[in-house]
């Protein structure tokens, strides 16, 4: 059996061999209407191709994580648009937006949030629960994934049962049973330690090489250091967005 | 260009039971004891329909034991408003009708009281009356005697007495010793039997009763009988009964009085208890404090899961999965209790009515209704706090801890 960890190469590549776009985000802002108002994006371009694993780093309140709502469509932006594989986000309905969320994004988080009465298996077979796939095809799914994130033999056990680090394996399982185009993680090292941190960034390291596209939020530069491509963020603005360099100068401007 | 081609897909049934069922599995004791409100107002309402119908059951078998084949001709009253008097020959008559299989009857003695010595002040008659009585009269009212023995040929002829079951322990006599005595219109009777209960003709029982002979001998009595009980073939009981007034006084067939004791007692039965309504009433109270405890739970529940909101909403779940999620629940948590409390009111219906020797009868209007009443309730608690849980923003339900 192939492991869903992998994405079908048309799901990356167009049949003409071009780079396909897994989000597009266009003059996209956020304002909350709150007293004051408060802006958290402001004119956001971004572009994510396939097989991709970019890093979104900046400090806290830099609007790292309103773009990931705006990015995994869990909040609509201001102004400006998103397109999530091509497809225009700005105008659907809350079923079409889910059904977009169900099949094409997978979301990993700080908190795990595993449901801790049910066994690894069926917290990852969830994950597939609104996509409309059978309980049996999801199990066998959620095992394959699970087997991908070298969790195979931890099947049943519940979530209570793992240490951190393989409760965020099993998350992560959980977000790529779906074969996503693309998996927005959030902090995903934020709960472990370092070293456990290592092994989650290794995974995705991994996960990406063998197909899938990966955008990681992080305030953490020495993540963000390890990511090909790296986007800072300031003030709800990109300030820098290309490849990392090799050998970094750790004189991040947010940090003292 | 769209994506959904594929479609939207609803939540099969099979994974909605089991999205809804969560929260009932991993908060059991919860789950429980709010379920536990709807359960006993069911109950209730199960049991009191239950055993209502049990005793209606119980007691239609019993008038069916007794026979309904029993008819009583008994005085009326005359034109001007007397009371009439059946002619001595009308038991005769009666028993020369084809399908009549049993004649028997009595006479009140209205002038003559018993008490239980001449020290008794006479004003305590005790309700008490004097009746002579034919040979066989238990046989034909479908009672037998409890103590002693009935009147025969020869003790008819004595004065001696037999006691209806309320007028022995009102004479305060519950059993039969040679030499026992009465003091019944100036002059001792001597009691020989006691006679069980007589479901059908509980005028037998507060009566003191003598034979024919003896009370016109001792007691004064002028020979007319008062009513005459007839045993008829059961499906010829509506023909004998069109007959039996003329038969017994043919001269003035309207001063009779024909009846069927059974006819009194099914109406009876069928006869709802006024209690009924209050237990019934209290029934939904309960069910109401239930719905206030489901609604109550789910309301909290949706707080406290914000964060598994949240994450279905991110793994592709619509607002409208999350409100039927959470209303499925609280019509689960509603049915279970429902189902309790059918199977609480009928297994106490049961145990009730086994120990009355009635048939159990839990009718379907109970116990469907009651589970009907549950799962609606559960609908309504449920519809506040699913809506709420739908319009949680996935956002804040994950990122506010």
């Amino acid at each position: 059996m192939t492991t869903n960890a992998t994405l079908p190469t048309t799901d990356r590549l167009t049949a003409q061999g071009t780079p396909r776009r897994v989000l597009e985000l266009r003059a996209v802002s956020k304002i909350y209407p709150s007293q004051p108002p408060v802006t958290a994006l402001r004119g956001i371009d971004l572009t994510v191709t396939a097989g991709e694993l970019v890093a979104i780093v900046g400090p806290s309140g830099s609007g790292k994580t309103t773009l990931l709502h705006v990015m995994g469509t869990l909040d609509r932006p201001t102004a400006g648009s998103v397109r999530v594989t091509g497809v225009d986000a700005s105008d659907m309905t809350d079923r079409e937006l889910a059904w977009l969320r169900a099949t094409r994004i997978g979301f990993v988080f700080q908190q795990f949030f595993l449901a801790e009465h049910a066994t690894v298996l069926d917290n990852v077979a969830d994950g597939l629960l609104y996509a409309g796939v059978a309980y049996h095809e999801r199990r066998e799914q959620a095992a394959a994934a699970l087997t991908a994130v070298e969790l195979g033999d931890r099947l049943y056990a519940r979530p209570t049962q793992l240490s951190g680090g393989q409760r965020q394996r099993v998350a992560i399982a959980r977000a790529l049973v779906g074969e996503p185009a693309i998996v927005l993680a959030d902090e995903p090292t934020g709960n472990l330690d370092r070293a456990t941190g290592q092994a989650i960034l290794s995974l995705l390291d991994q996960l990406n090489s063998s197909g899938t596209t990966i955008l990681v939020i992080t305030h953490d530069r020495d993540i963000a250091g390890r990511m090909p491509r790296r986007v800072e963020m300031l003030d709800g603005r990109i300030v820098a967005d290309g490849a990392t360099k090799a050998a970094s100068p750790i004189d991040g401007w947010w940090l003292e | 260009m769209t994506i959904f081609d594929a479609g939207f897909r609803r939540l099969r049934v099979i994974d909605l039971a089991r999205v809804a069922s969560v929260g009932l599995r991993t908060r059991k004791l919860r789950a429980g004891l709010s379920a536990l409100g709807i359960a006993i107002g069911v109950a209730a309402i199960v049991a009191v329909l239950g055993l209502s119908s049990s005793s209606q059951a119980g007691l239609l078998a019993e008038i069916d034991r007794l026979g309904t084949n029993l008819l009583t001709v008994s005085t009326g009253q005359t034109i001007t408003g007397d009371t009439a008097k059946l002619p001595t020959a009308a038991p005769g008559m009666i028993s020369r009708v084809g399908p009549v299989t049993t004649v028997e009857q009595v006479g009140v003695l209205d002038k003559v009281r018993a008490y239980r010595s001449p020290l008794i002040p006479t004003v305590n008659s005790n309700a008490i009356s004097v009746q002579a009585a034919s040979l066989h009269l238990p046989r034909a009212v479908t009672t037998s005697i409890a103590q002693g023995r009935f009147l025969n040929a020869a003790t008819a002829r004595y004065p001696v007495a037999v006691l209806g079951a309320a007028a022995a322990s009102r004479l305060g006599i519950d059993r039969i010793y040679p030499g026992e005595r009465i003091w019944v219109g100036g002059q001792w009777f001597y009691v020989i039997g006691i006679l069980h209960p007589a479901t059908l003709a509980p005028e037998i029982d507060s009566a003191v009763l003598v034979g024919f002979p003896s009370a016109a001998r001792y007691l004064g009595f002028d020979g007319h009988p008062t009513t005459v009980y007839i045993r008829a073939a059961t499906d010829r009981v509506d023909a004998v009964r069109s007959v039996l007034a003329p038969t017994a006084n043919p001269e003035n067939p309207s001063e009779v009085t024909v009846s069927r004791p059974s006819d009194v007692l099914v109406a009876r039965a069928k006869a709802k208890s006024a209690l009924n309504g209050l237990f019934l009433g209290l029934g939904a109270v309960s069910l109401l404090v239930g719905a206030v405890g489901v609604a109550n739970i789910m309301v909290i529940s949706v707080l406290e899961r914000r964060s598994e909101i949240g994450l279905r909403r991110a793994l592709g779940a619509a607002k409208g999965q999350i409100r039927v999620q959470f209303l499925s629940e609280a019509i689960l948590l509603a049915a279970l209790g429902g189902a309790i409390g059918v199977a609480a009111g009928a297994a106490s219906t049961a145990i009730y009515a086994s120990t009355k020797h009635w048939a159990v009868v839990v009718p379907t209007l109970a116990w469907a209704g009651g589970l009907a009443a549950a799962v609606l309730i559960g609908a309504i608690a449920g519809l506040l706090p699913a809506v709420r849980a739908a319009r949680m923003s996935p956002t804040e339900a994950l990122w506010t801890v």
